[in-house]
């Protein structure tokens, strides 16, 4: 049969959101205090969500452990403690929390084999939550 | 359709062991949770129902009913019991998380008379959560 299952991470890292293609003006009228030149931090909540049948030998969807390993080398070694807009990741890319749930999702779906990534989820803060699937349509 | 979520509590303890196994690859593959002893948590469970809402009533499910069911096929059968010893479905399947939705799922889809069952979502810890929507 099959399930779905969502382990919970936290990261905290820093970003600033500027847009390159955009004037200082229109980059402080679109992204506001975002547009600090210090820029500033958040502790994210990061949800990831694999399925698959659940293995009669174990009962499990898949090692929980594996999952930890896979999440923790791949992601939050990598965002952890981080400034995201000096990370090669977003190279060009604005670190808003929907691209950072795009890149995420995008590594994971390299780095963990061990079931099927249906989606990630990320809380930017307690009211803004953004939630990626690539091409997937994901259960409700 | 419209959805409707109840939620309730229970604590309980487990371990996982698969007698086909040695005690060796029990606990390479379960770690601490191999420990037959077993350990516990507070289970946190969401049971979503979806249906139309009955014109009369105004309601998708009667709460009361839902809350009945729940109390008495979840709750009474297994807060604070030992999964693996209490809890028939677990005589010969690992009590996991996903193993107890999967479970949960089947207690309650025969018996909701109106409503039809959606989604049941199981949290082991705040952390770690599984849904099953009764697919096979």
């Amino acid at each position: 049969m099959k399930a779905y299952l969502t382990r919970r991470y936290m990261i905290s890292a820093s970003h600033r959101l500027q847009s390159a293609v955009l004037s200082d003006e229109q980059n402080r009228a679109t992204y506001g205090k975002c547009n600090n030149p210090h820029g500033h931090g958040h502790n994210y909540a990061l949800e990831v969500t694999v399925s698959g049948q659940v293995s009669p030998e174990t009962g499990m969807v898949c090692n929980l452990v594996d999952l930890d390993e896979a999440v923790h080398r791949n992601v939050i070694d990598r965002f952890d403690r981080q400034n995201l807009n000096t990370l090669a990741d977003f190279a060009g890319l604005v670190p808003t929390t929907e691209n950072l749930a795009e890149v995420i999702y995008n590594i994971l779906k390299q780095g963990f084999r061990s079931a099927h990534l249906e989606k990630v989820r990320i809380e930017e803060t307690l009211m803004n939550s953004f939630e990626y699937a690539g091409d997937e349509a994901w259960r409700h | 359709m419209i959805y409707l979520t109840r939620k309730c509590e229970f604590s309980a303890s487990h371990y996982y062991h698969n007698p086909q196994w040695n005690d060796e690859e029990n606990r390479r593959v379960f770690g601490k949770c191999a420990n037959l002893n077993g350990h516990g948590h507070n289970y946190t469970l969401e049971v979503t129902v979806k249906g139309e809402i009955d014109p009369v009533t105004g309601f998708v499910v009667d709460l009361k009913e839902l809350k009945d069911l729940l109390n008495h096929e979840v709750v009474e059968a297994m807060d604070h019991r030992h999964l693996n010893k209490e809890v028939p479905e677990f005589a010969s399947t690992m009590p996991t998380s996903e193993n107890i939705a999967i479970a949960i799922w089947q207690r309650l889809d025969q018996k909701l008379k109106v409503a039809k069952l959606h989604r049941v979502r199981l949290y082991e810890l705040p952390d770690l959560f599984v849904d099953y929507y009764g697919e096979a």
